[in-house]
């Protein structure tokens, strides 16, 4: 596949990814271009979907900022034909989430160039909100030279969220060109590789100069995949022990309103209206009080551990560990940890990686007829 | 606890294993009134929640039962749920339940007497694991 770059002029990435961003929308058949921007009201970076290539002042895909998984986004815009190409710039795991939808026929590739950049990580929106405000804000570029020199924590000891600390995909391998930044000296310039042939097309279309072979690149990202592997593996063992029998398990759901907040963020949860929220839940008055009769006592609201247990059941297999359930949990609960751990062993369980390959089936929609005769019987595991 | 007496909860496919559960009854076939059977089309249609709700709710025990791999009545509903068992039994350990409570098993229709001697089966094995930990510990 091919490669090339861009230059970077004064040490302003961010100025080069907006020419690069502008050239590719002035390309005819572009119709808009996603990119995280920043509002102008705000130090909120937020999707937007731009026409106009003098609109691009905005535009701060560098930010580590995650206020959604722009999955949803994507998927909303590429659900029907619309005749001409959408370019989206996308994190990793948002690729893998939109890949999964894909699969889940809630998207389409078909008109979609994805662009992603090396993900560098992004904070807690909490803590970036209030890293970004404040009297000496923290600018993208800063945090960009200060992650790329392995630091990702600020002075006060803010680090990136746990979910970016544990994720072992920096480089979108769903993306069809990525933008490299890690292991490239990115005061000089960026890379770009194409990973899928409308990527080469895209970047024959640019006319840019060819890249030489980038010596560290592999050795940095392999280190930096090593790190937060290590981090994600002690987080398995920590969660796993956190949650290992009911009592446990309560105690660490203790927190849990019922907002269902963390089915809304999450990226894979499709259902148009979830079970939890249908009148199937919806109970007569005279029930809870017949429950809290049976017991003594009952906790209200009612089944707090019996949604997150069947949440697990019915969308770990495709759980990327964004990180959004925990984002929004309005009572930290950290509920992207027990997501991953869990998810971590359902998918093991059937071979499964999700957001790996469009072409792979999600295991709970598919079978075959003679496999995992070790469930069945009264003798079995 | 030596009177421990565990509550199961069947699902039973209306095609097999609820068949054989009848011809278990009328061909006088003696099993413990400790299953109590929830008839279901297909065991394809048993959603995971309904395991999980079961469990959480102090079931000592869930039985998924249905017809033999290639005689399910909906050509493969049994396939989709042994998929379904598999996920839960990844899932359901982790936070303490013993992966003997949970069972699936084949029973064709004509198999009372084996229908009998299964559920005799399960119910010894529950009882040697003792009650759940959700009769014991506040479920929230």
């Amino acid at each position: 596949m091919a490669s090339a770059k861009i230059e970077v002029k004064d040490r302003d990435i961010l100025e080069a990814l907006r020419q690069l961003l502008g050239s590719i929308l002035r390309i005819d058949d572009v119709k808009a271009l996603l990119v995280p921007s920043r509002l102008p009201m705000k130090q909120m970076v937020m999707p937007m979907l731009i026409t106009d290539p003098d609109r691009l002042d905005g535009i701060d895909p560098l930010a580590p900022a995650y206020p959604m998984n722009t999955a949803k986004v994507v998927s909303k815009l590429s659900r029907k034909p619309v005749g001409g190409t959408i370019v989206v710039v996308m994190r990793p795991c948002e690729i893998r989430a939109f890949i999964e939808l894909v699969k889940l026929k809630q998207g389409r590739l078909e008109e979609l160039i994805i662009l992603s950049i090396d993900c560098l990580g992004a904070f807690r929106n909490a803590d970036y909100l209030r890293l970004a405000g404040g009297d000496s804000p923290l600018t993208s570029l800063d945090f960009c030279r200060r992650a790329l020199a392995g630091k990702t924590g600020t002075e006060e000891g803010i680090d990136i969220a746990p979910a970016c600390r544990a994720c072992e995909y920096p480089v979108a391998e769903g993306a069809d060109v990525v933008i490299g930044l890690l292991g490239v000296d990115v005061d000089d310039h960026l890379l770009l590789q194409s990973q899928s042939e409308k990527g080469s097309n895209l970047l024959s279309r640019l006319d840019l100069p060819s890249a030489s072979t980038e010596k560290n690149r592999e050795q940095v990202i392999a280190e930096l995949v090593a790190r937060r592997s290590a981090y994600r593996d002690e987080m398995f063992s920590a969660t796993g022990q956190a949650v290992q029998d009911l009592e446990r398990l309560t105690t660490y759901l203790a927190g849990c309103v019922n907002c269902y907040n963390c089915r809304v963020a999450c990226p894979v949860c499709y259902c148009k209206e979830c079970v939890f929220v249908t009148d199937v839940f919806n109970h007569e008055p005279i029930q809870y009080l017949q429950w809290a009769q049976r017991k003594g006592m009952i906790k209200m609201p009612t089944d707090t551990v019996f949604y997150h247990l069947t949440r697990l059941a019915h969308m770990s297999t495709a759980c990327v560990g964004c990180g959004q359930c925990s984002n929004a949990c309005p009572n930290d609960i950290p509920v992207m940890e027990l997501f991953r751990t869990v998810a971590q062993s359902t998918q093991q369980a059937f071979d499964y990686v999700a957001g790996r390959g469009v072409d792979e089936k999600p295991p709970l929609s598919e079978f075959r007829e003679n496999e995992f005769n070790e469930v069945v019987g009264i003798g079995a595991k | 606890m030596t009177n421990f007496e565990p509550t199961i909860i069947a699902f039973v496919c209306n095609w097999c294993t609820y068949t054989a559960a009848d011809l278990a009854g009328t061909s006088r076939q003696a099993y413990p009134q400790n299953v109590r059977m929830i008839r279901v089309m297909c065991t394809g249609m048993v959603d995971p929640q309904y395991i999980i709700k079961a469990l959480l709710e102090g079931a000592d025990g869930v039985l998924v039962s249905g017809c033999h791999p290639g005689d399910c009545h909906y050509i493969n509903g049994n396939f989709k749920a042994r998929r379904r068992i598999k996920l839960l039994k990844e899932i359901l350990p982790r936070f303490g339940f013993e992966p003997e409570r949970l069972r699936l098993t084949w029973i064709g229709a004509s198999d009372g007497i084996q229908f009998a001697e299964t559920m005799r089966e399960l119910v010894a094995q529950v009882k040697t694991l003792g009650p759940t930990q959700a009769k014991l510990k506040m479920v929230i």
